[in-house]
């Protein structure tokens, strides 16, 4: 085993970080505003900067969406605390999630993969809507999730953050940085995490929130030589993540394997290691080349009251860019070849279902994309790829993103693309393994667990005007999107509440998202949004609409800052009110009439409160409250009187589970 | 001896004076143009590439200054300068017309 990771140690050693990077990354600190959105970007692309991050609780890159009104975020399940994202009304599985342009929650890290970023690391995020830049691959569909984490060379010498909770959950984050030379400087980040009181507040026998503990390392090196236009990161993480949830008296050492008490354990162990290599041209700043390589090992071991599940993958991505110009740079192209290689090893044991699932996939692909900007009011971005996949076969990835600016201070966007990818429905549905389910694939001819892959197209159109609303500065942005599944991995729960049925079929997801933002006074910003879903699955017994989602969405919220005075003192205030309206729920009405839900959920209001205080440019304090409210849903787990009969279920999860949580932390620096 | 390092030298200057006639095709070269605002950028941007050689032209206001990257086997930076002066934008070798001038948006208006 450790051969294999030398190896590919070895192998991995060049990396990328395009010209385009660099150049966001300093774009980014000229605005004050903390969530960026360009009326001249083709791309419907909105930044959260790291002051974005600081708004919430927001421990890892899953809970850091909670301000945003683009990203909804879901409950996963009764047991892990677990928050799902989701846009354009589709889940993460649909959305392409990379860290620094590299690929990072994927395939057997779909369902945790994004609480292991922790908040701290994090500089930047982009999050785009729509078909997306073919450059990363041809899984997305419905967005982009990138992750910027801080780089080594514009990092402060020491930084700590430490957090505690009343769900008794502690954190602690550090970083040090070490200018080496002019050339070379490297960070180590460390993060731990740890939850160690079991707490059932709603008294079915059951944890809240599980124990937990992780420790997560990161260290990057980056080089960098203006004068010669080279760049280079090399980044090595691993993590180790362990949870323990289930009945209050269950015990992993006496009980597991028994029906005593109904418990689960989830352990995840992760290694990343990730070059990249990145070369401007010194004496053509709009040429450069990119190397990106990424090696992951990635594995879960995890039982649920007697169900089994284990999953191993690794894989290797590499991605060769070329970025120039035709002529001028009003015509500049990137073109370039991709690889990814990845080797599942999962098992799976479960009473209707259970073997294994080992897998390799590789694909080698090659794209081009085209963009042309007459520097005034039209851009466009066309791009192509085509791929070798030994699952899905040969095929063509194309994508379109167009951007016109009629008058001032107006955008008009529009999109267009195809994605296709393979549903790891065992890994990216879970939560399902928690419940008396009987799992059933009706396919069986299929490429993958005898499903056919999915293939969908995404559309869309966009228009933000900003304007002077009573001499206070305003926008407006109404989005509508659309995806269509020619193809899609169906996870059925309407057909009985003892069963999970899994076939291929169609689908689409409408979404529209009217967007309002106005600075009422000098430092208090409102933002808010109104989201409609309207989600149709043909199931087998017809169509209908997905469980589990909002048809009608309204998010606000309210931010206000003090002027800075001496010494960098100021108070910062932050409010976020979310408003979800009734959801379909999953069909339980064949069970005894304790252990039933009605057709749909009630609608109900969230609302999370901070109030940061900056002793001085080094030293702030933080205090907050989630789920101010209160509101939990009053029966979260169905059959929890007796788990190992076949009502029990704790997937049907609508609302939070636990109640109102404080929590408190602060963040000291050394510049 | 003395020879030898003589054609060396003489060689060598040569080389210089070959070096320059050579027209590089990534040359940088920088020109004052006078302007003032977004819309100015816009159009002597837009002049610049309407000459073919030039891969890049960006302006900036703080510094009055056109920076170019030009193909100068297809066209040579005072181009560049004609096509500029011709949208109205004095140019440090060209002055624009006074008709280019006065057709200008008056936010534009540089010699006020």
């Amino acid at each position: 085993m450790i051969k294999y990771y030398a190896l590919f140690l070895v192998f991995i050693f060049s990396f990328a970080v395009t010209a385009q990077d660099t150049l966001k990354a300093v774009e980014i600190k000229t605005d004050d505003n903390s969530i960026k959105k360009s009326y001249r970007k083709t791309t419907n692309t909105a930044t959260m900067t790291s002051k974005e991050l600081l708004k919430a609780a927001c421990c890892n890159l899953a809970e850091s969406f909670e301000t945003n009104p683009s990203i909804d975020v879901n409950f996963s399940d009764a047991l892990t605390g677990t928050k799902q994202i989701r846009m354009l009304g589709l889940t993460s599985p649909y959305l392409m999630i990379t860290e620094e342009n590299i690929p990072s929650v994927r395939g057997a890290s779909q369902a945790y993969g994004l609480s292991f970023t922790p908040g701290t690391w994090i500089e930047s995020i982009q999050i785009t809507k729509g078909a997306g830049s073919v450059v990363n691959g041809f899984e997305s569909i419905s967005g982009q999730i990138n992750t910027e984490l801080i780089k080594p060379i514009s990092d402060i010498p020491f930084f700590l953050n430490a957090y505690g909770s009343t769900d008794s959950r502690y954190e602690v984050n550090t970083h040090f940085n070490k200018k080496i030379s002019d050339k070379w400087s490297s960070s180590l980040f460390v993060h731990g995490n740890t939850r160690v009181e079991k707490m059932d507040r709603n008294r079915d026998g059951f944890m809240d929130n599980p124990l937990g503990k992780q420790i997560n390392v990161l260290n990057r090196w980056q080089y960098t030589n203006a004068e010669k236009g080279w760049v280079s990161f090399v980044n090595l993480r691993y993590l180790k993540d362990e949870k323990q949830t289930g009945e209050l008296d269950f015990n992993p050492s006496r009980d597991k394997g028994t029906t005593n008490y109904w418990g689960s354990e989830i352990n995840s162990e992760r290694l990343d290691v990730s070059t990249k290599l990145g070369y401007v041209f010194p004496n053509m700043p709009y040429q450069s080349i990119g190397f990106q390589n990424a090696f992951t090992s990635h594995k879960q071991d995890s039982y649920f009251g007697l169900n089994d599940y284990q999953i191993t993958q690794r894989s290797f991505y590499s991605n060769l860019i070329f970025n120039s110009i035709i002529n001028n740079t009003m015509n500049k192209f990137t073109s370039g070849l991709n690889f990814t290689y990845d080797d599942y090893n999962e098992r799976l044991i479960l009473p209707s279902i259970s073997g294994n699932y080992d897998r390799i996939d590789t694909s080698v692909g090659a794209f081009f994309e085209y963009t042309y900007d007459n520097n005034d009011n039209f851009s466009l971005v066309a791009g192509l790829r085509l791929d070798q996949h030994n699952r899905l076969g040969a095929f063509a990835t194309p994508r379109l993103h167009l951007r016109y600016n009629p008058w001032e201070k107006g955008v008009l966007r529009a999109s267009a693309g195809r994605g296709k990818r393979l549903a790891n429905i065992f890994a990216e549905n879970q939560q399902l393994f928690a419940s008396s389910r009987v799992f059933d694939i009706l396919n069986t001819k299929g490429k993958i667990y005898g499903l056919d892959p999915e293939i969908a197209y995404n559309y869309g159109v966009s228009f933000m005007q900003g304007f002077q609303l009573f001499n206070k500065t305003a926008d407006i942005t109404f989005d509508f999107y659309r995806t269509d599944f020619q193809n899609q991995a169906i996870v059925d729960l309407y057909a009985s509440p003892q069963q999970a049925l899994f076939y291929n079929g169609k689908s689409f997801a409408n979404s529209l998202q009217i967007e309002f933002n106005i600075e009422l006074v000098k430092h208090l910003n409102l933002r808010s949004a109104y989201k409609h879903y309207d989600i149709q699955i043909e199931y087998s017994s017809g169509t209908a609409e997905r469980p589990l989602q909002a048809k009608h969405r309204f998010f606000t919220n309210l931010s206000f800052e003090t002027h800075i005075v001496e010494k960098g003192r100021q108070w910062k205030f932050d409010f976020t009110y979310n408003w979800l309206g009734k959801q379909r729920l999953p069909n339980t009405a064949t069970n005894p009439i304790e252990n039933r839900f009605p057709d749909y959920s009630p609608s109900f209001s969230l609302m999370n409160a901070q109030i940061t205080r900056t002793f001085s440019s080094t030293f702030e304090m933080y205090a907050g409250v989630e789920n101010l409210g209160n509101y939990t849903q009053e029966k979260a787990i169905l059959g929890n009187e007796n788990p190992f009969g076949t009502n029990f279920d704790t997937s049907i999860v609508y609302a939070p589970v636990f109640g109102q949580m404080f929590y408190a932390g602060l963040r000291f620096k050394i510049k | 001896m003395k020879n030898l390092l003589f054609i060396v030298f003489v060689s060598l200057i040569g080389f210089a004076a070959h070096a320059q006639e050579k027209k590089d095709k990534n040359a940088k070269r920088e020109i004052i143009v006078k302007g003032n605002c977004e819309m100015c950028k816009k159009r002597i941007e837009k002049a610049a590439y309407s000459i073919s050689g030039v891969k890049s032209a960006v302006w900036t206001a703080e510094n009055q200054q056109l920076n170019l990257i030009v193909n100068e086997q297809k066209s040579s930076s005072i181009d560049v300068e004609e096509a500029v002066s011709k949208v109205g934008h004095d140019t440090q070798n060209r002055k624009a017309t006074d008709e280019s001038y006065s057709n200008l948006h008056h936010c534009c208006a540089y010699k006020c």
